[in-house]
């Protein structure tokens, strides 16, 4: 008799068991699912990058500051045209020859924002320069030199600061061109690893220069001479 | 040989680790995320090599769409007590001669997205009911000599958060013409430091093709 009452309790608890419901998750795993493919989509994952650029002062009263005078030697202008175009020109015009009628002119280089346009043109000018930092970026990654990542950069602002052999590289702008331009020719600087650059107004003759070259019709004003 | 039988009905997965791994997930990206503000304008910025991330606080951001209208944007701050984006409204309709109301300003500091609203029609667009309504009123900063509010702006928030600098914002398509008439009226102001937000991108240089 025992041993049936035993039977039966055995037999009652298995069906207790059975009875525990088994929840069908799968529902749930969708939801979730769904909430973070939203969230994945809606947020900010890689976090905007920023480029930092310093303009020269305003000189607010030219009878007091005077612009700083640097080697025409060194000098590359580079000027933004339309159309994503790019000239270059060595020097500078000096005041008698665009001040004649009609304006001497030198001839400007057409290039574009290809790897073989502005860059290998500036890249030749920086040679020495760019093979320094290059020369020291590599013994840094490959171990040599054993340096702590702040003072790399310094070094490699030394090397840049040490330069008297570089371009030195004005960025002119045409009103023709567009904001994409004047990032890409700065981000050139930076991959070209120019020490000294700066962005500087474009001068009347210099809108003719590239107006001329682009072949459209000139919007120079002669007030502006 | 006993032969193998193979249960006949398909198996049940048991799917409640997975709902705690998703849970696990959710929860840290529900953390760690903010949530991306709805800009006024589609702005598709250019690329440069550029690593350095952007600051979180104490920026005034410069929205420059493609057709010619500006949108500014300003941070509340590193800290809630800070509350930089109503003083910075406050003081510029002090300037304009417009008093707003504690409400108006607390909407201005929820208000996260970048605003193109003249300070004339402020008010109107605070109280908007909808959103139709606001991208309505969004018709850039005026910036003409005869009535600079851009500069204005640019004015108020340097006196409000002394710290804060200034970055741009543009879309390639931007004509340069507009993104020199801001620069220069940041210049004016004194603001000679930008940021300039991009995108990141990869370029290598081959040294020995230089070197020929």
């Amino acid at each position: 008799m025992a041993q049936v009452i035993h039977q039966s309790q055995v037999r009652g608890k298995r069906r207790a068991k059975k009875q525990v419901p088994h929840i069908d998750m799968t529902p749930m795993v969708d939801l979730m699912c769904l909430l973070i493919v939203f969230f994945m989509l809606t947020t900010a994952f890689s976090k905007a990058k920023v480029m930092e650029i310093v303009l020269p002062e305003k000189i607010k009263d030219p009878t007091k500051q005077e612009a700083p005078k640097i080697s025409a030697s060194r000098t590359v202008n580079v000027l933004l045209g339309p159309d994503d175009k790019v000239y270059v020109y060595p020097g500078a015009v000096k005041p008698e020859e665009y001040s004649a009628n009609p304006p001497i002119l030198p001839p400007l280089t057409e290039t574009d924002f290809s790897a073989e346009g502005i860059r290998s043109i500036l890249l030749d000018r920086n040679k020495a320069l760019f093979r320094k930092i290059n020369d020291f970026n590599a013994e840094v990654i490959s171990g040599r030199i054993e340096i702590s990542q702040d003072s790399a950069k310094s070094m490699v602002a030394q090397l840049k600061k040490d330069d008297d052999t570089g371009p030195i590289v004005l960025i002119k702008a045409h009103k023709l061109a567009n904001y994409g331009n004047f990032v890409d020719i700065l981000d050139e600087m930076n991959i070209c690893g120019i020490a000294r650059y700066s962005f500087v107004k474009i001068t009347w003759y210099e809108e003719l220069m590239v107006e001329r070259a682009a072949g459209i019709a000139s919007t120079a004003t002669a007030s502006a001479r | 040989m006993p032969k193998i039988r193979l249960p006949k009905s398909s198996p049940h997965i048991d799917m409640t680790p997975m709902v705690d791994l998703f849970c696990v997930v959710l929860i840290f990206l529900m953390l760690t995320t903010t949530i991306r503000q709805p800009e006024p304008a589609n702005v598709d910025t250019p690329f440069s090599i550029s690593e350095t991330p952007l600051p979180d606080f104490n920026i005034m951001t410069f929205l420059l769409a493609s057709d010619g209208k500006v949108f500014i944007n300003f941070d509340n701050g590193s800290d809630t007590i800070l509350k930089y984006r109503p003083k910075i409204l406050a003081a510029m309709g002090e300037r304009y001669g417009i008093e707003f109301t504690d409400v108006e300003l607390r909407t201005f500091e929820k208000q996260k997205s970048s605003m193109g609203i003249p300070i004339g029609n402020m008010k109107q667009f605070l109280n908007a009911k909808d959103n139709n309504e606001r991208t309505r009123l969004q018709v850039g900063i005026p910036m003409d000599s005869t009535d600079n509010q851009l500069s204005n702006w640019i004015l108020v928030a340097r006196q409000v958060n002394p710290n804060i600098r200034a970055t741009i914002k543009g879309d390639s398509n931007t004509s340069f013409e507009m993104v020199e008439k801001v620069l220069d009226i940041l210049q004016d102001r004194n603001v000679n430091r930008f940021n300039l937000i991009t995108s990141l991108e990869a370029v290598k240089i081959n040294l020995e093709e230089i070197q020929q």
